[in-house]
């Protein structure tokens, strides 16, 4: 007999005469405490980012390129990490050649294999957009792709995120069932609520642990 | 990087390494201060009584229907997690858990392996299992990491290096990666930082744990704060999950108050920084992410405790630690003295599934019965309850076909004579009064020294005259001796 069939014959004989409990999933409980009035949704997000280090603007979505560029050279940061195949990866490569950016551009355009040290080591900051932010946790929702690949929200000391202000929603549960994501998940699904960070010696906070330092939310007003 | 843990492998008992931690005074103070500051957190996160109690008890309705369906819930689970592409394994022991989890590294040839934090693979003793066969494996989680450098275990199963403080970690990092000393908390991360980083970049395998398995979407969600649980299971070309049979939930809207409930008990955290929803493995035309996915079930002793409708609950645990973090025994003692993977409260219901009464006879005692667990618990499981009835099966005889494992490891027949002894003398009434006469009269002659008792308290003397005695004198206001 296999491991399979011992662990679920021992399983099926402890339930024997049972029956299965019905489903009584209350989403007042997971929703109710957690409504904002619609002008308070962002207030709400920002609060809660910044509590945890996080860097938030709010722009026009016309200003955004010009403010990553300024981002990055009062930083003194020698390169940007983005996904040419994405909308705002070619709005981004655009406003760097009218403005002559002095960072360098660094298209995520292959396999991470056959540029890992550069990726691990020599990357000073990336963008990306993000699917939408959650008001209640003060979180993005990031869905990597083949155009915008996993590593560039992890890798980065400086991760610049793009967020629209109309795909804020009010808790995790509306973002689902907006999202419909039970109908289907991509590969890698991810909540970011912040830069990385550690309080394992002595209780002490300290970011930059394994992921980026920095996290800058860009939330575009008007998209 | 071969390590055998110290405190596990020491040949005693509960008391004597108690005895040990009480005599600790950083130690103890380590885990006092700590103990205090997260129990603050978790006040701080839940302000409203009345939100967080309709929480804990939706969080117990929700592992408790998964239960009800356990068996087809795996099946579930298993069929859709196959249909995304990830391969999935059973083992009812640690020591087939290890095969596996070995046979898949040796297929790629693998010799070294990061490791997101995961109580599972401390069950396993997978990294000793590995080091063994010439495959290191390291833990990437910082406090894993600094528990490992110092081949100890974890001493909670949230802050697995809560029991050093920074003067401590400052010395071991010094001494064992040649850095210069600093007790700057920043700059020891950021030296963990930089040693790990290369680690993740030339790891053959990532292994990592699982919170909860979502049966429906077959979802594999992480939470974590560090980011080394997404490293884990995104650069390496191979994904190793390993998680017991009780972590399936039905339906993805089940994980919603299931996290919450967890980084609120755990940490006081609305959120934790990373939550991770893996459902798959690296598809052909992505640039990064995992070529191969691979989730371990383990059983290990959780059927054994499934079979029974109370000891059950033990399965609801979502592993946030709150039970330890409220103990006055685990304050005092610390993680260590339990000897085992799960301390505190949790540890003592679930382990003796895992490894027998036989081995932890002393852990069902070990607790004032205080009621604290049971009440911070998210998933509102009753572990005083299930201590009491721990303590009972400990002390079955053979023919009372005790219900867990190696029940009745501290049976003794001299000990059911005395009760016995006990019980007939408090219900014969001529026996009863003789005895009190007697020991009234000879007080003086009771022993000084009763066992354990007189260890620490003075020995009882029986009162010159008895509550019968006084009543009686009370209400015929006469001596009726």
């Amino acid at each position: 007999m296999s491991a399979r069939g011992n662990i679920l014959d021992k399983l099926r004989a402890g339930l024997a005469g049972s029956v299965p409990r019905p489903d009584h999933f209350d989403e007042r409980l997971v929703t109710e405490p957690w409504q904002y009035a619609p002008g308070d949704r962002i207030a709400q997000l920002r609060s809660l980012m910044e509590a945890v280090q996080t860097e938030v603007h709010q722009l026009a979505s016309a200003r955004w390129p010009a403010k990553v560029q300024e981002l990055l050279e009062s930083r003194g940061l020698a390169n940007l990490l983005y996904a040419p195949a994405t909308g705002h990866g070619a709005r981004l490569a655009e406003h760097w050649q009218a403005a002559g950016a002095r960072p360098r551009l660094l298209a995520y355009d292959r396999p991470a294999e056959q540029w890992k040290e550069e990726l691990f080591w020599k990357v000073d900051a990336s963008l990306t957009g993000t699917a939408g932010g959650v008001a209640a946790t003060g979180s993005l929702v990031l869905c990597p792709d083949r155009h915008e690949p996993r590593l560039m929200s992890l890798l980065p000391p400086l991760h610049i995120a793009l967020l629209k202000a109309s795909q804020i929603e009010d808790n995790l549960y509306a973002m689902m069932h907006k999202q419909d994501w039970a109908a289907g998940l991509p590969t890698n699904l991810l909540l970011v609520s912040g830069p990385s960070k550690t309080a394992d010696i002595e209780q002490v906070l300290a970011y930059g642990a394994h992921g980026p330092r920095e996290l800058v939310v860009l939330i575009l007003e008007d998209a | 990087m071969s390590q055998r843990i110290p405190v596990t492998e020491l040949a005693d008992s509960f008391r004597g390494r108690a005895a040990v931690a009480l005599a600790d005074d950083q130690l103890r103070t380590n885990f006092r201060v700590a103990m205090d500051s997260l129990m603050q957190k978790r006040a701080d996160a839940f302000p409203d009584a009345d939100e967080r109690e309709g929480l804990r008890e939706l969080g117990n309705h929700i592992k408790a229907r998964a239960l009800s369906r356990l068996p087809e819930l795996l099946e579930q689970l298993e069929a859709r997690l196959t249909a995304n592409g990830v391969k999935v394994h059973w083992a009812e022991t640690t020591e087939e858990a290890n095969r596996i989890v070995h046979s898949i590294i040796a297929s790629r040839n693998g010799t070294q392996v990061v490791k997101g934090k995961s109580m599972v693979s401390e069950e396993m003793e997978m990294n000793d299992y590995l080091a063994e066969r010439d495959i290191e494996c390291l833990e990437s989680d910082m406090g894993e990491y600094i528990v490992q450098l110092d081949g100890e275990k974890p001493s909670h199963i949230i802050m697995p290096a809560i029991h050093k403080n920074r003067f401590q970690i400052a010395r071991l990092f010094h001494d064992k990666l040649g850095v210069e000393e600093t007790e700057d908390v920043n700059e020891l991360i950021q030296i963990g930082r930089r040693t790990l980083r290369q680690k993740f970049l030339e790891a053959d395998v990532g292994v990592s744990g699982v919170n909860f398995a979502v049966a429906e979407t077959g979802t594999l969600l992480l939470v974590e704060n560090e980011g080394n649980g997404r490293m884990s299971t995104t650069v390496p070309p191979v994904h190793i999950a390993v998680t017991g049979i009780e972590k399936v939930v039905e339906n993805l809207r089940d994980v919603v108050p299931l996290v919450s409930l967890l980084t609120r008990s755990a940490l006081g955290q609305p959120i934790t920084t990373y939550v991770n929803l893996i459902s798959g493995p690296r598809k052909p035309d992505e640039l990064d992410g995992p070529e191969e996915v691979h989730l371990v079930l383990l059983d290990n002793g959780r059927s054994g405790a499934f079979a029974d409708a109370q000891m059950r609950q033990t399965l609801n645990c979502i592993r946030c630690g709150a039970c330890m973090n409220h103990c006055p025994v685990y304050t005092r003692v610390g993680g260590h003295t339990y000897g085992e993977v799960y301390p505190g409260p949790i540890g003592k219901i679930i382990t003796p599934h895992m490894v027998g009464l036989h081995k932890v006879p002393d852990h069902p005692s070990a607790s004032s019965l205080c009621g604290a667990c049971g009440e911070v618990c998210p998933v509102k499981i009753p572990i005083p309850e299930m201590l009491r009835r721990l303590r009972q099966e400990n002390v079955k005889s053979p023919a009372e076909q005790p219900k867990v494992k190696d029940g009745g490891a501290k049976y003794s027949r001299k000990e059911r004579a005395i009760w016995r002894l006990w019980a007939w003398l408090n219900t014969s009434p001529v026996i009863y009064r003789l005895f009190l006469w007697g020991a009234t009269r000879f007080r003086k002659l009771t022993p000084k020294n009763v066992g354990p008792w007189t260890d620490h308290h003075t020995a009882p003397v029986p009162a010159r005259r008895s509550l019968h005695d006084l009543a009686r004198a009370h209400l015929n206001q006469g001596d009726p001796s």
